[in-house]
């Protein structure tokens, strides 16, 4: 094989794998913001659940984020994998089919961080809301608020505020284990360096590559959480 | 149920064990040192050392552990130079890939941690033990370490737990540790359920008793947060001075 220099490789010319690359940069993104979102999702309940629940709720929140810190990343994602898979098998041996099907690894890998980021999450947003003062909940009681609208105009908002150095940090996990969705064979950036350097017997130049993607990727998402953090801190004030 | 087959495979998921923690051992006691060095470097006051060891943590910290395990164990290999060189029977096996990015990763997250514990050493402290006439090497050693040490350790203990978690990634690069050999059965009897349950039960004994170990330690340094009365009813009056 002809010799090929670096940038020619990862590059966007004729020889170059960068649309490629750029395009499982893509999926990567989308596996981790879907997981993310599904992880805010379970995080507000689950914080809900921890504050205001009642026993049997409390201990199953509780239950949930003890296991999901416990256990390895990897092992939630073969869960869901194979657990879906057998599930779809099932399914189709009703209607007739012979056979394995596969779970859509996407849809896998997004529930499985989604779960994972929705335990981490649950302790962040829990923290964030006793740190919101005793004070202005009662101010806005005193004001004649009723529960909905003080949630909305008063406590997600400080909430907010407090959670988001938190969440920053959950996103940038998440962010790095959607590289562990490509065991289930989703084309995200790992996998596709994979390929790239499977077909070219250069595996240096495609993971480092793949890295400084996701330097970049994560460099970028600190930014846009620090402009986030600046907004929802207006009013307080510094020394 | 079928017992036999549980049985069997809890066996053999328990004969993995001692490679998850000898993985998870290493990357933290080698992180540990590495860490350490990162954390002096970044306050040292030296524009290049702290602009490296800053790098360093950039790079570990923002990019995920498996392509750091893939760059190792694969990338290495690209280059004659490293095919050729003596540390080549090391970095072909994957036990020594995997050690080694546990380790650079470790140390990344670690060193952060380290700094603001020796952050937090109060001056007073240091004024004081300059004050007693002590080297820097025994000022060092005598106090701001263990203070550090005190300050740092819950966070410490959570950067052990993941670590034991980021062990998993080695069955990735065919290392048979617990989540190997969970997978390795999984594909040949499809029995997922079962054994991705006691898998993961065993990951969480040994983060459980982790964190039990962690918090037995934080006890034992921390005797000035606990009630006096308390350690006074249990031993007799020790007269001021004769320990401290």
């Amino acid at each position: 094989m002809k010799y090929i220099g670096f940038f020619e490789l990862v590059g966007f010319g004729p020889q170059g794998w960068g649309y490629m690359l750029a395009a499982a940069a893509g999926i990567t993104i989308a596996i981790a913001v879907s997981g993310f979102l599904i992880g805010s999702l379970i995080g507000i309940f689950g914080a809900w659940a921890k504050i205001s629940g009642g026993r049997a709720v409390r201990t199953f929140a509780e239950g949930y984020t003890t296991v999901l810190r416990g256990i390895p990343d990897l092992l939630v994602i073969y869960l869901f994998y194979f657990g879906g898979s057998s599930l779809l098998s099932t399914i189709g041996k009703l209607f007739g089919s012979n056979g394995f099907v596969n779970f859509p690894g996407f849809l896998a890998g997004a529930l499985a961080i989604g779960i994972a980021s929705g335990a981490q999450q649950t302790e962040v947003f829990r923290g964030a809301f006793s740190a919101v003062h005793r004070g202005e909940i009662e101010a806005a009681m005193a004001c004649g608020m009723g529960q909905y609208l003080r949630f909305r105009r008063i406590i997600a908002p400080l909430t907010m505020r407090h959670a988001l150095p938190g969440l920053g940090n959950v996103w940038q996990v998440a962010l790095k284990g959607s590289a562990l969705v490509s065991v289930t064979g989703v084309v995200e950036l790992l996998r596709q360096s994979q390929l790239g350097a499977g077909a070219t017997g250069l595996p240096f130049s495609f993971f480092i590559a793949a890295l400084v993607i996701y330097l970049i990727i994560s460099t970028f998402s600190n930014w846009t959480f620090q402009i986030a953090e600046t907004r929802f801190s207006r009013g307080v004030r510094r020394a | 149920m079928d017992f036999a087959f549980l049985w069997e495979t809890l066996v053999s998921l328990i004969t993995a064990v001692p490679l998850t923690l000898q993985l998870a051992a290493a990357a933290v006691v080698l992180g540990a040192v590495l860490a350490l060095f990162l954390a002096l470097m970044r306050l040292s006051g030296i524009w290049i050392l702290s602009s490296i060891a800053r790098a360093y943590v950039f790079v570990f910290r923002g990019s995920p552990l498996l392509v750091q395990i893939f760059l190792i164990y694969y990338g290495l290999g690209q280059f004659p130079a490293v095919r050729y060189s003596i540390l080549w029977p090391i970095l072909r096996e994957p036990y020594w890939c995997a050690i080694l990015a546990l380790t650079l990763c470790n140390a990344a997250y670690a060193s952060e941690i380290i700094r603001g514990g020796l952050l937090s050493v109060p001056f007073g402290q240091i004024e004081a033990a300059r004050a007693c006439g002590m080297s820097r090497l025994t000022l060092f050693r005598r106090i701001v370490l263990p203070l550090a040490i005190r300050q740092a350790l819950p966070a410490y203990g959570n950067e052990i737990i993941s670590m034991v978690k980021s062990t998993s990634l080695a069955s990735i690069i065919t290392l048979m540790e617990i989540t190997g050999v969970a997978a390795k059965i999984m594909s040949e009897t499809y029995r997922w359920f079962e054994i991705l349950t006691l898998a993961g039960a065993m990951y969480l004994t040994i983060n459980f008793a982790l964190t039990r170990i962690v918090k037995l330690i934080e006890y034992r340094l921390s005797p000035h947060l606990r009630d006096p009365r308390a350690l006074i009813s249990n031993q007799p009056l020790v007269i001021a001075g004769e320990n401290g």
